[in-house]
This record gives C-alpha cells, sequence and structure tokens, in this order.
C-alpha cells in the first residue's frame, strides 16, 4: 500500500511557515544599497550635468557678441579678439594625418594579428607590445614625437611644426586603432571563413571578399572613435609646440604649413586657462563648446553609421 | 536481387541496398588513406585509419561523438591545415598523388574537393553572387550565368530561385540555404563532394531532399557523408565506415576505424561486435 | 575520369606569390609596434643618459633627493616631490573613483533593467569621451572655487584636492566599463544558484557576483590607477605649482606631479635649451612615468587573463 504524506493543515509548524511566506519585511539593506548605487550613477550624471550647463552659460555671452566671428578669428592676447580659427584648421590637419596615417597601418595591423598570424612567441610578443603602447600616458608619446621628429628629423620637419605634431598623434592612436579593428574581424563569424576556403579561396581572397565587408561597420565605427580621442589630445602637442600664443598664419603655402607653427583646439582651451580666467574664462568656455560641439559631431556619425550598416544580410 | 530486411527484429536497422550500386565493386579509388593519424598539439584524435574511397560511391563515417569522423573528412580537402597546431601523420593518396606533398597547394585541393558544412553557411551576399564567388576567384573567364545556372539546377534549387538570385543568401530557409551550399560547392566543379553532418540542422523534409539530391549526384560526383544519423548512412550510402573512441592509458580519447565494408553488411552482418553493438542501439 | 598527377594540384603560382607578398606587407604593418616601443625606449634612455651625464658633470647627483622640491630651472631634481605629487593625485582620484566606477558597474550589471540600461551606458560612454582640457578647465572654474575652498577654508585656489577629484571624475568611466565587463561576464548560473538558496539581491551582488568577478574588479581599478598616473592637463592646470613645487603633503595647497612637471617644463615661458639638465629631465620624468605604467599594465592584464580563462 503507497505511502502518503499528511499535510498539515493547523498547528503552530503550519502557522510559521504561513507568517514566513506571506509577511514582507522590507529588505532596508538591500533598497538601500540598490539607492547608493543609482545614487553613484545620478552622480555621474549630474557631473556631467553641472559640466555642461557651467561651460554653456559661461561661453553665451561670447557667441551672443561675436557670433561666428569666434570661429575664424585668429589667436590674439586680447580676448575680445582672440577666435579659434586656427585650431580648428590645425585640428583638422592634425586628423588628416591620423586618417592617412593610422588607419590603413592599424588595420593592415589588424588584418595580420587575427587572420595571418600563428600562435608562437613571436605573435605573442606583438600583442603584448601593443598593448603596452595603448597603456602608456600621451605625454610620453610627445617626448617620444619631441625625440624623433623635432630634433631628429627636423630638417624635414621643421622643428615643432604640424608634421610633427600630425606624426605624433597618428602614433598616439595607432594601437586603438589595431586594437578596435582586431575586435572587429575577430567577430567575423568562423562559419564564413570557413565556407570560403571551402570553395577553394586563398587567405587573402577570404579576407578581402568576405571578412572585411562583414567586419568594415565594426572597423569603421572603431576609427571614427578612434579619430575623437586624438581630438581631445593636447597633452603631445605640449611639447612638440602646439601650445603657441598667438602665431601669424598669413597665407602659407603647403610645405611651410606642414613645416610651421600650428594649433588645435584643445592645445588653445589649454592656453587660455592658464591666463587670468577673468580675462580670458568666457573665451575657454565657448572655445570647450566649440570642441564638446565636434565631438559630439564625430561621435554621432560613428553611431549613425554604425546602426546603419548593422547587418543587412 | 534486393537483400530483404529481417521484419521480425524491430530494433535492427532495415537497408535496403539499390544494387545498381553496388553491383560494380571494380571502381576506382579516389583517396586511399593509409594509417592515417591527426594530431592537434600533443592529442592524438585519430588513430591509424585506413580506407579507400570509391569514385562515384557514397561512403558513410559513422560512430559516436568524439570518435574522429569529421577530423578525418576535414583531411581530404586540408581543412585541418587551417587550425593552428594540427598535424598529420600517415599517407593519403588522392587519384595516386599524395595529397599532403609539400608542392601541392590546398587552395587547388579545395577547389576539386568541395565541402558541404554541418550548419549552412552561405556567404552574406546574393545568391548569384554565393554560387559565383568559387569559380571567379579560380579565374573562370566563360558564362559565369551559365555556370550558376547550371550548379543551382545541380542542386535542385533553380526552380526556386531563377527569379530572385539578387536576392541574400541567407534569406532563404535552413533547406534551401543547404542546397545552396551545395550549388557553391559544385560551380567549381569538383569531383568530389564531401558532406560533414549536412542534414543535422535540418528538419526531417529537407533532410529527404538532401537525400535525394545526394543519390542523384553521385551519378557524376564521388560523396563522403559523415552522419550521426544511422539510418540516413543505411538508406543513402554505398559503404560505410564504422568508428569509434578508443580510451587508451593515458586516458586520451583517440577515435580509430573498426569496421569498412558496404552497406549492407555493416547493417545486416557486421564481422566485428562492437559495430553490431552500436547499429543495433546497443550503445551510442 | 582524366589523370591527375602533382602538376595539376599545384595551383597557380602567381597567386600563391601574390599570397606571400601580401602577408609580408600586413605583417611588416603590424611589426610597426615593436618599432614604436623601441624608438619610444630609444629616445626615453638617450635623455635620461644625458641627464644623468649633466647632473654629474654638473650639481652633481645629490639633487635627486634635495630638501627644497622640485625646481628644474635651479637644477633642484627632487624625485620624491614629484613622485609624492602623483602618489597624492593618485590616491584621491581612486578615492573617487572607486565607489563612482565600481558602484555604476554593479548598478549596471546587476540591477538595471533593459531601459535605463539603454539610457545610462551611453551616458558612461559619454562621460568617458570628455577630454581631460575640458575637466581641467571645470575643476578651476567650478570644482576648487566652489567646492573646495567652500568646504576647506585653508584651501588655496590651486589645490591637489580638486585636481584630484576632476581625475577621479575623468577615469571612473573606465574603472566602470572593465569592472561591468568582469561582473556580466560571471554566468548565471551562479546568481540562479544564490537566489536560489534565498538570498536576495544585495547578497547575491555581494557575495557572489563580486568574488566570482575579483580578477576583473581588480584589474579595472589598476588600471584605473595607471591612467591617473598619466594624467596630464588637469594636474598642469588645476593643482598648480608651475614654475616648480616645494615638497608638500598637503592636499589643500598646490603641488605638481610628474607629469605637471613635464607639462610645465615643456610649455615654460623660457625656452627650454639643451646644454643644462632641464631639458633631459623631461626625459627622466617620461621614463619613470613609462616604467611605472608599464608595471601597472602587465599587473593588469594578468588580472584580465585569469578572467577570461575562468570562463
Amino acid at each position: 500500500m503507497p505511502r502518503t504524506a499528511t499535510v498539515e493543515r493547523s498547528g503552530p509548524a503550519a502557522e510559521a511557515v504561513r507568517r514566513a511566506l506571506r509577511g514582507k519585511r522590507a529588505d532596508l539593506g538591500g533598497l538601500a544599497f540598490q539607492a547608493a548605487l543609482l545614487l553613484a550613477l545620478l552622480l555621474a550624471l549630474a557631473v556631467l550635468v553641472t559640466l555642461i550647463a557651467d561651460i554653456l552659460g559661461t561661453a553665451l555671452s561670447v557667441f551672443a557678441e561675436r557670433g561666428t566671428t569666434f570661429l575664424t578669428d585668429n589667436l590674439s592676447s586680447l580676448p575680445e579678439r582672440a577666435g579659434v580659427g586656427q585650431g580648428i584648421v590645425g585640428s583638422l590637419w592634425l586628423m588628416g594625418f591620423v586618417a592617412v596615417l593610422s588607419f590603413p597601418l592599424g588595420i593592415a595591423a589588424a588584418i595580420y594579428l587575427e587572420e595571418y598570424a600563428t600562435d608562437n612567441r613571436f605573435t605573442r610578443f606583438l600583442s603584448a607590445s601593443i598593448r603596452n603602447l595603448a597603456g602608456i600616458p600621451s605625454i610620453v608619446y610627445g617626448l617620444l614625437g619631441l625625440a624623433i621628429f623635432v630634433q631628429l628629423f627636423s630638417g624635414l620637419t621643421g622643428g615643432r611644426s604640424l608634421m610633427s605634431g600630425g606624426l605624433t598623434m597618428a602614433i598616439l592612436v595607432l594601437p586603438i586603432v589595431i586594437i578596435t579593428a582586431a575586435e572587429a574581424i575577430r567577430a567575423v563569424p568562423l562559419a564564413i571563413r570557413e565556407a570560403g576556403f571551402g570553395v577553394g579561396a586563398t587567405r587573402w581572397e577570404v579576407v578581402r571578399s568576405h571578412v572585411l565587408p562583414y567586419a568594415a561597420p565594426g572597423v569603421l565605427t572603431g576609427t571614427i572613435l578612434a579619430l575623437a580621442r586624438a581630438l581631445g589630445e593636447a597633452a603631445p602637442l605640449l611639447l612638440i609646440g602646439g601650445a603657441p600664443t598667438f602665431f601669424s598664419a598669413g597665407s602659407r603655402g603647403f610645405l611651410e604649413t606642414l613645416q610651421g607653427e600650428y594649433t588645435a583646439l584643445p592645445a588653445i582651451i589649454f592656453t587660455w586657462s592658464r591666463k587670468s580666467l577673468r580675462a580670458f574664462g568666457e573665451s575657454t568656455a565657448a572655445a570647450i563648446v566649440v570642441l564638446l560641439a565636434v565631438l559630439l559631431l564625430i561621435n554621432a556619425t560613428a553611431i549613425l553609421l554604425r546602426n546603419r550598416y548593422e547587418r543587412k544580410w | 536481387m534486393t537483400e530483404r530486411a529481417n521484419v521480425g527484429e524491430p530494433a535492427r536497422v532495415t537497408a535496403h541496398i539499390d544494387v545498381r550500386h553496388s553491383e560494380r565493386s571494380g571502381r576506382a579509388v579516389i583517396f586511399d588513406i593509409r594509417d592515417l593519424s591527426v594530431l592537434y598539439g600533443d592529442f592524438r584524435a585519430v588513430r591509424d585509419v585506413s580506407l579507400p574511397i570509391r569514385e562515384n560511391e557514397i561512403t558513410a563515417l559513422i560512430g559516436p561523438s568524439g570518435c574522429g569522423k569529421t577530423t578525418v573528412i576535414r583531411c581530404l580537402n586540408r581543412m585541418n591545415d587551417l587550425i593552428d597546431g594540427a598535424r598529420v601523420e600517415g599517407t593519403i593518396l588522392y587519384h595516386g598523388v599524395d595529397l599532403y606533398d609539400a608542392r601541392v597547394d590546398p587552395v587547388e585541393v579545395r577547389r576539386r574537393v568541395g565541402m558541404v558544412f554541418q550548419k549552412p553557411n552561405p556567404f552574406p551576399k546574393s545568391i548569384y553572387d554565393n554560387v559565383a564567388f568559387g569559380p571567379k576567384i579560380a579565374g573562370f573567364k566563360g558564362d559565369m550565368d551559365g555556370l550558376v545556372e547550371e550548379s543551382l539546377h545541380k542542386a535542385a534549387l533553380w526552380d526556386e530561385v531563377k527569379d530572385k538570385l539578387k536576392e541574400s543568401g541567407m534569406a532563404l530557409s535552413g533547406g534551401q540555404q543547404q542546397r545552396l551550399c551545395i550549388a557553391r560547392a559544385i560551380a567549381t566543379r569538383p569531383d568530389v563532394i564531401l558532406m560533414d553532418e549536412p542534414c543535422s540542422s535540418l528538419d526531417p523534409i529537407a533532410t529527404l531532399r538532401i537525400e535525394e539530391l545526394m543519390q542523384q549526384l553521385v551519378a557524376d560526383y564521388t560523396i563522403v557523408i559523415v552522419t550521426h544519423n544511422m539510418q540516413q548512412a543505411a538508406r543513402v550510402s554505398d559503404r560505410t565506415a564504422f568508428f569509434t573512441v578508443d580510451v587508451k592509458q593515458d586516458a586520451q580519447r583517440t577515435g580509430t576505424l573498426v569496421e569498412y565494408d558496404k552497406t549492407e553488411v555493416i547493417f545486416t552482418n557486421p564481422t566485428e561486435k562492437r559495430t553490431e553493438d552500436y547499429v543495433t542501439g546497443r550503445f551510442g | 575520369m582524366a589523370a591527375i598527377g602533382i602538376a595539376e594540384l599545384q595551383g597557380n603560382a602567381r597567386r600563391r606569390r601574390r599570397e606571400s607578398r601580401i602577408r609580408r606587407v600586413f605583417l611588416a604593418a603590424a611589426a610597426t609596434a615593436i618599432v614604436i616601443n623601441v624608438a619610444i625606449l630609444l629616445s626615453l634612455f638617450d635623455g635620461v643618459v644625458d641627464f644623468f651625464r649633466e647632473l654629474v658633470e654638473g650639481p652633481g647627483l645629490g639633487v635627486l633627493w634635495n630638501d627644497t622640491g622640485w625646481f628644474p630651472r635651479r637644477n633642484l631634481f627632487d624625485v620624491k616631490t614629484v613622485f609624492v605629487g602623483t602618489v597624492m593625485i593618485s590616491l584621491i582620484a581612486m578615492l573617487v573613483a572607486t565607489p563612482l566606477g565600481l558602484g555604476a558597474a554593479m548598478y549596471l550589471s546587476e540591477y538595471a533593467g533593459r531601459r535605463p540600461r539603454r539610457i545610462l551606458k551611453p551616458i558612461l560612454e559619454i562621460l568617458a569621451g570628455i577630454p581631460s582640457v575640458v575637466m581641467a578647465y571645470f575643476v578651476i572654474s567650478f570644482i576648487s572655487p566652489d567646492v573646495v575652498q567652500r568646504l576647506f577654508a585653508s584651501a588655496t585656489f590651486y589645490n591637489m584636492l580638486g585636481a584630484g577629484i576632476g581625475v577621479g571624475i575623468l577615469i571612473s568611466p573606465i574603472v566602470a566599463s572593465v569592472a561591468e565587463d568582469a561582473m556580466h561576464a560571471v554566468p548565471n548560473t551562479l546568481r540562479e544558484a544564490s537566489f536560489g538558496l534565498g538570498a536576495r539581491r544585495k547578497a547575491t551582488t555581494l557575495r557572489t557576483v563580486f568574488p566570482a568577478a575579483v580578477s576583473g574588479i581588480v584589474a579595472a581599478l589598476i588600471l584605473g590607477v595607471s591612467r591617473a598616473i598619466g594624467e596630464t592637463l588637469v594636474v598642469t592646470l588645476a593643482a598648480g605649482a608651475t614654475g616648480g613645487s616645494a615638497f608638500t603633503l598637503d592636499p589643500l595647497g598646490p603641488g605638481q606631479t610628474m607629469t605637471a612637471a613635464l607639462a610645465s617644463l615643456a610649455t615654460g615661458s623660457d625656452q627650454v635649451k639643451g646644454g643644462s639638465a632641464a631639458f633631459p629631465s623631461l626625459f627622466f620624468l617620461g621614463a619613470l612615468l613609462f616604467l611605472f605604467t608599464l608595471v601597472l599594465n602587465l599587473a593588469s592584464d594578468r588580472f584580465v587573463r585569469r578572467v577570461r580563462r575562468k570562463y
């Protein structure tokens, strides 16, 4: 005869269980913890908002008074005449150097790492080198630029010139490009590669026809974000003459521009920050607004492109 | 003369043999595999495999998981070359030529020995481009449209896609995608088609269509198929090779070939007890 | 079947040659990373040798440990001054970044649903993208006068506390991001096991997820310290002490880190000339920075690898 368990419907034991299941003691500790965490996040948000509000507020008067001439005026020791024009031009040049030099080099390096390299000591050394470069403080890149481009190759570059700054920035950004491109390439499914090899394609044919097109959105996003990172960097430029108080651009030829003085948006912000806040405070805030606007534009473009080219197939 | 199944034993697999194929036993050997061992680093995945694969036959490799069937089949088109640390011992002769000779270009091998994978993997491109890719990189300069159509016909897919060649290959159903992969493999004009569990991710109806297709294709191609599905092996193949795992003293699980014979023999009257245990479902 | 010999299986020689050519090009591209490393090491080494040579021939090595401070133009190169400055800024920064970063990471990984996550993660990414020069301005225009000086009456306008807070805010997103990745990687089965035993979310987070992700969290913190050490612009502009700085342990006053000393020297009003020990001192500082961040990054790497291996 099978044994059946009897269910107690009453009695002290059942009562205790019932109470425990039903009674919801407020988990104060847990709630407080959750609130604290949320507070941490909101604090970060608050910082961001305060920062932007503060800067926008200060900068407003500059744009109200001078409008777009602020964007085109040259540097000057007089705050009412100083503008970021040369900084915008300089930053564009520097971005150009980065795009032309580090994008192809970085993507090629990433292709080697992900598609051609086998697991041996050399490859591990290579990966370690790249990770090391990514962690070096940016000002040390400035020292590299100083020693090699400004001093060693001064004949070619013209010393503390735009070219030296551009080359230095390209080197600074290179490890970031390599790492993000490698990540995008790694994300391509193995099945697609196998399919390519299966019909008798060589490694390069598989990469060119299948891997790269598939990874392109990710690579594109990564390189654009690297560009944004380069735009905001001023530390290395400080050692390579990127923070003059003023210089006359006049009309310079191509080579003269490359070998001549220059500046960049973040460098201008640095220089002006050092001056009296009373005099240059508003101009500095305005310059920051310009920088942040450009950064926002670049980031938005990256996100837009990523969403647009996300797997359509 | 047809073999009749032993109807009274429900546990046994019934095998219907198409006499047309097995009569001609004097077929040319396309792959002569001799004492093949494959190592991944220190791990010996498969040991001392010797089996001849004959022209215009469907040879099935069956056995439990991890017994090296996929490893063996991937040696036949040198796909294992792509795995870091993979090493091959023994010999594989393809049309009498040592497949692993230093002068042999694996890229050329893969053009001649096509492969269809377990999960259909069409390129994220149009149907047309999927089929055309292989011939294009092999340098085909002739009528590509005609070649694509011919390949899709042979894969029994043409009628379903002839109006949408420019559409994405990935928009097709699972079974259609696999037939697209077969068309893609055929397009490079191989003489062998390797199939690594081609139906394991498909529904039964799609599976049946592919099995029918195989039996049509075998007139023009040599087919080697790895399958987990014993009934499938019994249905379509001419010869069957049964693999199993050998656990040695060092606890390495190495695959070995137990028995290789005509399919009807393997499933009705195998020589080895291990084979009989497997095909009657006593293990595996 | 047509007969086949070795010749038929040899493939296209031109295609093969093209393949090896392409491979070599990509290898060369990757090798530039090694070349750059070597170049950095050489230029730093060269400068350091110059520096010590200038010292030995001039004021003597004693200036590296003097009681006055770091005043490069007066040939006073007290290493402990700038070292302590760096340590102080990093400490203050980590005091800010650890709760902020780990807290955000914990919330995003364990508590946030899909919708709050979709808003909060991009905000964290935006915060990560703030250029340090902008944060520097924020410190001198807001944090220093309106926060630090209001709280501490004795604080000067240029003080290390404000700068440290700024650096801390700057590095929080990185700490949060790496820590969140580590926590997210903890398999759900562990959480389910904890919940199944009757634990609530706080207990699960702190007692199950946190210890499981500890390698990644440590990596995140080490990474944060590494970034804090390398931060230049905030400390240069906000911690003050441009010409040089006396040894100080007071966070409410000005101070100088290794990076700030570098930047100040390089952008000083008088052109830094070779010949004295001031110019090569740049490379000396750079070498110190390189070494410290190298050690920290290697350590962080080791912890990250431990996380990856587990899962």
